[in-house]
């Protein structure tokens, strides 16, 4: 095994990672932009260094520094955690390059995943469903009405570099599709340097269900069950459990055996996570790829009992899997919430210093969090402040104690979305287990705007 | 003269008029980024653009005066 490795994040992330490297014995070496110094992740590590000035640019995204940081460190590893460089091909190809192991799949995947339109063909060849759309890039208006007419009204118009919902826009007419081109075009030039936009067909109230999976460098990949992620605003996720209570026990082993059939075709390896939409019908059709560990892991392990941390750093140092697909344990049900420092209604972010903090504890229940009193939330980085995670033998009494623990969730000083959530884990409609993508929207504002 | 202020801390991501320019109250004037979010800041009046204080790039605290209408 690895001896020493450098993790390229912040926050819960690098906490988490660092937890698991102490279980294994492994020394971390931990990076921070100048507003991270105080930082719990900082103090946790074996070694920390000051990579720059708070905003990302300048800090976290400097893959020069960095890896100058890795070499001088000594570490032979980089972990990437997610978000940040996690999914930069560059970065991963940079520090192969350099003579460290990229704890993460090969740059090469992550390119070809990162690109949607690119990602759709390779699903395809792999005989995984896509929803109806084209494979090219869309250069102007023209060609956008033209495909629009093929496929038919209403369409998602979308970035092929996109995420987190930026350049993405649901249109119902050639009107609106017009309207909407040049727009997100710019923005996702903007955001992420590609403004190649394409089109698919609108898929009506559909649940956010992914595949957890596993692979090792030796051609051996394992399903790790799936996560529902129905629960989301402005495009990203807030709720995310597992099992899903959705789908049924077929469903459910076709979505498997097709996340697999899609990570054997393409040559995965590392832990990854294929993201589909599923119809009412429980039709369910390739979303994306994400090759990085995903923030809302915990609940697969709280239901497998495995770390994914450690399997990731396993198999990036090139050892097999030792677990069998048949193996895989599923027990109970988990359920993650992120804590956001935002307005509960709005969602505007709310940065500032934390007064006071504690966190909920009792049967069950998780905590992933990187913050304490005293903590300053500053406007550089993404809002989620902590991850909050319940296990129960059945999916109620995993909600229950959400609940329970969310109430007992104290943070001072900012405005968090907890009061939000607490609605959410208590209302009818997510008791009962249908949730789609429109649930916040349909259920949480249209009743905010009533009251 | 009214100072149009940044009602949170972030960056300036776009500033979307010029000095001279006659802006309406409740046009979007700046838009500011914060813990990835867009952040739009309205002008509180109609008037005329008389002084922009920043740049885009910009690292802005709440508060800050982003640009003067008259």
């Amino acid at each position: 095994m690895f001896s020493k490795i450098l993790i390229a994040n912040r926050g819960e992330i690098a906490l988490r990672v660092i937890r698991t490297c102490k279980n294994l014995g492994i020394q971390t070496v931990a990076i921070y932009s100048e507003a991270d110094a105080d930082s719990l992740f900082v103090r946790q590590a074996d070694e920390a260094y000051c990579v720059g000035k708070p905003p990302v640019n300048q800090s976290y995204l400097n893959i020069d520094e960095i890896i100058r940081i890795a070499k001088e460190s000594g570490a032979e590893a980089v972990h990437p955690g997610y978000g940040l460089l996690s999914e930069n091909a560059g970065f991963a190809r940079r520090c192969v390059e350099a003579g460290l192991v990229f704890i993460g799949p090969s740059s090469d995947i992550i390119a070809s995943m990162g690109s949607k339109i690119e990602a759709r063909k390779m699903m395809k060849e792999a005989g995984v469903p896509v929803v109806e759309g084209i494979d090219t890039a869309l250069d102007n208006e023209e060609q956008a009405k033209e495909a629009g007419k093929k496929i038919g009204y209403p369409l998602m118009l979308k970035a092929s570099a996109g995420g987190g919902g930026i350049g993405m826009q649901l249109v119902n007419s050639e009107e609106e599709l017009v309207k909407a081109f040049e727009g997100n075009k710019k923005r996702a030039e903007s955001f992420f340097g590609d403004g190649t936009m394409f089109l698919e067909k609108y898929i009506a109230e559909p649940h956010h269900i992914e595949v957890q999976i596993l692979a090792d460098t030796h051609g051996n990949v394992i399903p790790l069950w799936e996560r529902e992620c129905s629960i989301q605003r402005r495009n990203q996720k807030v709720v995310e459990e597992a099992p899903s209570p959705f789908i049924s026990e077929e469903t459910r082993q076709k979505m498997l055996d097709a996340a697999v059939q899609a990570a054997k075709h393409i040559g995965y390896s590392n832990a990854g996570t294929i993201e589909f939409l599923v119809d009412r019908e429980q039709n369910f059709y390739f979303l994306e790829m994400n090759t990085r560990l995903q923030v809302e892991h915990p609940v697969t392990e709280e239901i497998t009992g495995l770390d994914l941390v450690e399997q990731q750093l396993k198999v990036a140092y090139g050892e097999r899997l030792s677990i069998k697909r048949e193996n895989v344990e599923r027990k109970g049900h988990a359920i993650e919430v992120r804590i956001y420092a935002e307005d509960p209604k709005t969602f505007f972010p709310s940065p500032g210093k934390i007064t006071e903090f504690q966190l909920p504890q009792g049967e069950g229940v998780r905590n992933e969090c990187a913050i304490e009193a005293g903590s300053q939330v500053t406007p550089f980085y993404d809002p989620m402040i902590g991850k909050l995670i319940t296990w129960g033998e059945t999916r109620s009494e995993a909600c229950a104690r959400m609940k329970e623990a969310l109430e007992n969730y104290k943070v001072e000083g900012i405005k968090t979305n907890i009061p939000m959530l607490i609605e959410t884990v208590s209302h009818e409609q997510f008791l009962s287990g249908y949730t789609t993508t429109d649930f916040v929207n349909k259920y949480y504002l249209a009743e905010k705007a009533t009251n | 003269m009214t100072n149009i202020v940044a009602s949170m801390a972030g960056s300036v991501w776009k500033v979307l008029v010029a000095e001279g320019e006659e802006v309406k109250e409740g046009q979007d004037v700046v838009i500011l980024e914060s813990m990835k979010m867009e952040i739009p800041i309205a002008a509180e009046t109609t008037g005329v653009v008389k002084k922009i204080h920043i740049n885009e790039g910009d690292f802005v605290n709440d508060d800050d005066v982003l640009l003067e209408v008259e």
